[in-house]
């Protein structure tokens, strides 16, 4: 592992009136009321800067976002296929690299950023997500996640909570829970993977507030192949009033059940540590019963959900990140 | 063993497989970025320029992939911001990336593929059968079988300068016969690299390009609304393509002096007086060849015609020519099964041609060579007999024959 650089040089801002005020993902775009994976959109642009390009793979950010004559991008923009959140990146930042070598566009940094969701992420495009982060190109990657394929009718993701109904994991006459999947834990197992990946975080569009803008910005300021997670939660899919769309974010994150962390040269920061806080972390049940998608658990199911959150934090080896326990043991 | 010899345009002869003549077409076309993947027997291509990076021959980005799905999703967008791209593959690999060369053709992003073709799995086989390439014909692909390693190192800069050319933008699939030149060696001169840059332009993607200054949204969400017109203007795209094609020939030999001759999509051996004729496409014309030779030497006035751009179709050409003869065989190194009268792919292309004619050719079909089996001087004997009897009948028994299967 690389010595890590102590101080991260990079443009922070440091309260809200410093926000840019200038909108390169604006209006045109069809997504939902109240949702946050747009806002992932809007943000990361903010953060980024008109001196970009972006591509987006297949998913509602797709879908729903961009459609013919009425794009939201101010900045260049090309879609991608469901699987190609890495390799989309790859392909941009060495055509751009070989220009610049050949003097054929002129020397400048330009920012390449693909995102993609979590199916095309998390579950398809891991490998080739994984590729990139092996590369020594300048690229961001951004799985938006909103537990769902939320384009093609709300079905379960290798991300999804387990528990929740989707369309693909509805509630029958004998089965109650047929999501039985644990959340992927993507963010840390490509840090874990990718020595060479200097950035890896996790993030929430609006809470803390700041801090995924800024993350954004280190993302981009640390140089080379990085990734960044964040949760997004989707009115639609989860079955919540818009208006709560922040809120349940900020719950989930609470909950301890969506940890906020950034992995920089390999030391774990928590960028927001319920365990510190006076509340600590909330149970889960507060985040969970907000939602229509849990409203059949019983309380034996959110109990276990409670019960794998608090192995996250009481029993890894790095709390709510990656789930080692301990030293080997030699039984008795 | 280069022989330093330079001869007009070309710098040296060298001893190349189909593979390295491909890998110099890379070093001399300047490409910008390469992604890597391996499977047999395209692979060699990328060994060869991997070794010519390495040698600081060529400056490009090199990037071996995580799988073919990568490897054609990184040349893809590495073209959309303006970078002169390659990758390969062959049979099952191609397939696997299939996804990604659907949407570098609907996207129109004029990158070059090399297709060391090879039968798809199960059961596993390295050998050479077409299906693989095929598979993309209806995409919006250029697509064109070569048959020796000299064409294919010209047609890496062929290919470039058509797939290039703003009335086309269309990716470009440079078949070769997986084996039987992918990894046979041949005596190939090398132009040199002013030559070359006399023939074809540097890349410039224009208003497409993908860059800040040009902030623009590539391919968007467009349902019913518009997909029907994008469509149209891919289908044009193709139409214009046949005289690009028929152009940039013309430039090449202006060039490199007269290396190929009208109708340059396909090239005709022995025809003039002949009777009957088997097309092929790729290294099949070398056994067919001879078999012309033979029997010619007995009295029978047989001909070959070595079919090389499958996609565009060259309709109004082949038709002009195949008209004239007295029954066609078409072989096919691949298959269609329960396509109609169970013929192969080329067998349906060519018949389908032909059918505008009012006096038509009898067209019979051989499926043949398939999984990298040898197709023998005698096969090709055997193929231009039952053509010859096609010829004489009035009315077929059967179009299709298996050539070389056990049964």
């Amino acid at each position: 592992m690389a010595t890590a650089d102590k101080v991260l040089v990079y443009d922070r801002i440091k309260g809200v009136k410093q926000i840019p005020l200038e909108e390169f993902y604006t209006s045109g775009h069809r997504t939902c009321q109240g949702c946050e994976s747009a806002t992932v959109m809007r943000q990361f642009i903010k953060a980024a800067g008109p001196r970009t390009v972006v591509a987006g793979s297949t998913g509602c950010m797709y879908v729903a976002n961009t459609s013919y004559m009425t794009t939201p991008w101010i900045v260049p923009w090309m879609h991608t296929q469901l699987g190609a959140g890495g390799s989309s990146a790859v392909g941009m930042a060495a055509g751009l690299r070989a220009l610049m070598r050949k003097n054929r566009i002129p020397q400048e940094k330009i920012h390449v950023i693909s995102f993609c969701g979590d199916l095309g992420g998390g579950d398809m495009g891991l490998s080739g997500i994984s590729g990139a982060l092996q590369t020594d190109y300048d690229l961001l990657i951004i799985m938006y996640d909103n537990e769902s394929a939320a384009n093609t009718d709300i079905q379960a993701t290798g991300l999804t909570t387990w528990g929740a109904q989707t369309t693909f994991s509805p509630v029958g006459k004998v089965e109650r829970i047929m999501h039985r999947r644990w959340k992927k834990n993507v963010a840390a197992m490509l840090a874990v993977g990718h020595p060479n990946c200097r950035y890896v975080a996790t993030a929430c569009a609006t809470f803390p507030p700041l801090d995924f803008l800024n993350k954004v910005r280190k993302a981009l300021s640390i140089g080379g192949p990085t990734f960044i997670h964040t949760y997004d939660p989707c009115p639609k899919g989860w079955d919540f009033h818009p208006r709560y769309s922040h809120e349940l974010g900020e719950l989930g994150v609470r909950s301890g059940l969506l940890p906020l962390y950034e992995i920089i040269d390999g030391e774990v920061v928590y960028t927001y540590d319920a365990r510190k806080t006076a509340k600590g972390r909330i149970p889960v049940r507060e985040y969970l019963t907000r939602q229509g998608r849990f409203a059949h658990l019983t309380e034996e199911d959110m109990a276990h959900i409670q019960r794998m959150v608090d192995q996250m934090w009481d029993e890894w080896e790095v709390p709510g990140v990656a789930p080692f326990r301990g030293t080997l043991k030699v039984s008795a | 063993m280069a022989v330093a010899q330079p001869v007009g345009v070309y710098e040296r002869e060298d001893l190349l497989t189909g593979c390295q003549a491909v890998a110099e077409g890379i070093r001399l076309a300047n490409v910008d970025v390469i992604a890597a993947y391996p499977i047999r027997p395209y692979t060699e291509v990328m060994d060869a320029i991997s070794k010519i990076i390495a040698d600081g021959k060529l400056v490009a980005e090199y990037i071996v992939a995580d799988s073919e799905h990568s490897q054609f999703e990184i040349v893809k967008h590495a073209a959309s911001v303006g970078a002169r791209a390659f990758a390969g593959s062959s049979g099952t690999g191609w397939m696997y990336g299939f996804e990604a060369l659907v949407v570098t053709a609907t996207d129109r992003l004029p990158v070059l593929f090399l297709v060391g073709n090879r039968a798809l799995d199960d059961p596993g086989a390295f050998g050479v059968e077409h299906n693989d390439a095929l598979a993309i014909r209806d995409m919006g692909w250029l697509l064109c079988w070569v048959a020796t390693a000299q064409e294919a190192l010209e047609h890496v800069l062929l290919g470039y300068r058509i797939a290039e050319d703003r009335e086309v933008r269309m990716p470009m699939a440079l078949a070769m016969d997986g084996a039987f030149l992918t990894h046979s060696q041949h005596i190939v001169r090398i132009p040199s690299q002013e030559a070359v840059n006399r023939f074809l332009p540097p890349f410039d993607l224009g208003e497409r390009r993908l860059h800040p200054d040009n902030p623009v949204s590539i391919a968007p969400q467009v349902n019913e609304d518009w997909v029907m017109e994008i469509r149209r203007q891919n289908w044009e795209a193709a139409r214009r393509a046949r005289g690009v094609i028929a152009t940039a020939y013309e430039e090449f030999n202006q060039v490199f002096g007269q290396r190929y001759r009208p109708p340059y999509s396909f090239e005709e051996f022995l025809t003039d007086d002949a009777e009957v004729v088997l097309i092929g496409m790729g290294t099949v014309a070398m056994p067919a060849r001879t078999a012309v030779r033979r029997l010619r030497e007995q009295g029978h006035r047989v001909g070959y015609v070595n079919l090389r751009w499958f996609r565009p179709f060259p309709t109004e050409e082949l038709r002009e020519s195949l008209r004239r003869f007295r029954a066609v065989g078409v072989i096919d190194r691949d298959f269609a099964h329960g396509a109609p009268d169970d013929g192969g792919v080329l067998l349906h292309e060519v018949r389908s041609c032909l059918y505008p004619v009012r006096e038509r050719p009898a067209v019979v079909n051989f499926i043949t060579g398939l999984g990298g089996r040898d197709v023998s001087i005698q096969d090709a004997i055997r193929m231009y007999e039952i053509t010859q009897e096609a010829a004489r009948k009035d009315r077929l028994d059967g179009f299709v024959t298996w050539v070389g299967v056990r049964e």
